[in-house]
């Protein structure tokens, strides 16, 4: 592998030194400048977020501590020792919890739906390539902009007061930031079609809703359906939480069971929830891929 | 146009022989389509009837939602002093969402590549390492949040910890995602002059993800100031506690204006963080941008 390098000659090799040294100076500065503001924004972070390492380091075992607690039943045994049968069991109360899973994923499921036909109707309008009027485009991109920058739960809590306590807030609440995450990606999607068919469309005679329902429809519809099988797959974790507020779903029995100490009781709806979000999460992403895959075989 | 329209529609019945292929339907994917869209409005229905929502509840809220828009119209401060005060929770939230994100990544990158098939080739270990953080993801800011607050106590540096732990799970499966995508090339490169592994992994890996990589931590850093605002709820910290409280004394005024700060501030995160991000990246990608 070893071999002697011929170098140039030194009046040759000076200019192209020189060179690479102003180039690296130039970099060094740029990582210099960067370091600096980034030290400077961390020691602001670091004050402004009370953030305080020796309370950190000495109650961390609180944390590990916490962890291992929630693995323990009253009783002091592990809870896999006694997984399911009687009152004092890791799952005593399984079936009033797999009843809230199966509300949580019904307002999930809603939510996404309700979403993505909001977020079909209106892609198409925020997409710069088939809308010519920049006020609607305008109008339309800042709608679904404000639909996914107020959190979910701005939405539910404004919505409990609305509605009351339940699933109702919860799943419009998912409904609206859905149409605002879903409506962006779609439209990015449209705006990434083949223009010649749309063209086709409209050469012909056809008005502008016909040629996208003939010319853009037909390219995008694996897309969206992939896009918003991963939304649903959000939506279930989103709709895990939404009890906080009062919003349904598992998330009020989770909070109280946090809030009062019932450890075992926090283990065994974390891991039905983990399961949950894993089989969704498996079960969406295979039908992504033969979704892809017939995309890439047209 | 309309006249070639009308043309076309005339000899619908000479196209239809003329190009028979074309004209014929698909009755295989017609009957899937139908089927699907039946199958999910029947899921859409049966939900619906499961949640046992009463129409009249559904109408009053709506008149109710209306109410409130109209109460929130304008948007108000109140006194200087809540200003004052939300402004300085606005800027814990970004200090949270900064460092939560910063830590997290750092804590992610030894795990990125350990759980990368072209780093570790050892099945059974990957796996593992997947497993543990698709768990750490599984759960969410907000509980994080309420079990920081157990050993830490209230207040934001609690919401920094949360964003940091649900983050550290997602970001070690997108760096490892993102390591595996590299091009095998440059490490044979390396190893071809007479490097070691690990000289293949500085010099042939690193600089390829590492852009990938940073501009996925900024991405995520304008999704985390989302995460941050509303991370007070559970008294972690931030603009979330005085939002929550104000929709709960239903001082819509107060509301609008507090949603309007939150707007404005992930927008400014939004232009910066993209900026960045195209610096980094080295290409302006097209779209959403007027």
């Amino acid at each position: 592998m070893v071999s002697a390098i011929t170098t140039l000659p030194p009046d040759r090799l000076a200019p192209l030194a020189d060179a690479y040294a102003r180039a690296r100076r130039a970099k060094q500065l740029q990582t210099i400048v960067g370091a600096v503001i980034l030290v400077a924004c961390i020691a602001a972070s670091l004050v402004v977020a009370e953030v305080k390492p020796d309370v950190l380091i000495t109650n961390f075992g609180r944390f590990s501590t916490y962890i291992d607690r929630i693995f323990y039943l009253d009783s002091g045994q592990l809870v896999f020792s006694d997984i399911y049968g009687t009152k004092d069991s890791w799952y005593w109360g399984l079936g009033k919890w797999a009843k809230l899973i199966g509300e949580t994923l019904i307002i999930a499921y809603l939510g996404t739906a309700i979403g993505a036909i909001g977020a079909f109707l209106m892609c198409f309008l925020a997409a710069s390539n088939l809308v010519t009027n920049r006020i609607t485009l305008f109008a339309a991109r800042r709608f679904l902009e404000f639909c996914r920058t107020v959190p979910e739960l701005v939405f539910a809590l404004t919505f409990v007061v609305a509605f009351g306590l339940g699933p109702l807030p919860g799943v419009l609440a998912i409904a609206i930031h859905t149409l605002g995450a879903l409506g962006k990606q779609f439209a990015e999607v449209v705006e990434n079609i083949d223009m010649k068919p749309f063209e086709g469309v409209m050469s012909t005679g056809g008005t502008w809703t016909e040629a996208v329902r003939f010319s853009a429809v037909p390219q995008v519809v694996s897309n969206f359906a992939s896009y918003g099988l991963m939304r649903f797959e959000v939506n279930v974790r989103g709709a895990a939480i939404m009890g906080f507020v009062g919003a349904g779903g598992i998330g009020q029995e989770l909070l109280s069971a946090i809030r009062k100490f019932y450890y075992s009781d926090v283990s065994a709806m974390l891991v039905m929830i983990i399961v949950t979000v894993f089989v969704i999460d498996m079960v969406t992403e295979r039908i992504r891929h033969t979704l892809l895959g017939q995309e890439r075989a047209r | 146009m309309k006249a070639m329209r009308e043309a076309a529609v005339a000899d619908k019945a000479g196209l239809a022989t003329r190009h028979p292929h074309l004209m014929r339907p698909n009755w295989k994917s017609r009957g899937i389509t139908t089927a699907v869209v039946i199958g999910l409005t029947a899921a859409f229905v049966a939900g619906f009837a499961a949640l046992d929502f009463s129409w009249q509840r559904v109408f009053n809220g709506f008149g109710e939602l209306g109410k409130i828009i109209t109460l929130m119209m304008p948007p108000s401060y109140g006194t200087e002093a809540k200003l004052l005060l939300w402004l300085t929770a606005l800027g814990e939230t970004l200090a949270i969402a900064f460092l939560g994100t910063l830590a997290a990544a750092i804590l992610a990158l030894p795990f990125g590549f350990l759980a990368a098939r072209n780093v570790v080739p050892s099945w059974i270990f990957r796996f593992s390492i997947r497993r543990g953080l698709d768990s750490i993801r599984g759960v969410d800011t907000l509980i994080w949040a309420l079990i920081w607050i157990n050993v830490v106590g209230l207040g934001p540096f609690a919401g920094a910890l949360a964003i940091m732990t649900s983050d550290f799970g997602l970001f070690g499966k997108l760096f490892s995602e993102a390591i595996e995508a590299a091009e095998e090339t440059d490490g044979e490169g390396v190893l071809s002059t007479g490097g070691s592994e690990l000289q293949r992994i500085r010099f042939g890996l690193i600089p390829q993800v590492l852009p990938v990589l940073l501009s996925q931590v900024l991405y995520y850093f304008e999704s985390n100031t989302r995460s941050a605002t509303i991370i007070g709820i559970v008294g972690a910290g931030g603009i979330g506690l005085h939002l929550s409280e104000q929709i709960r004394t239903l001082e819509w005024q107060q509301v609008s204006c507090l949603v309007l700060m939150i707007l404005v501030t992930v927008a400014i995160i939004d232009v910066i963080s993209s900026r960045l991000r195209f610096a980094i990246i080295g290409r302006r990608t097209s779209g959403m941008q007027i």
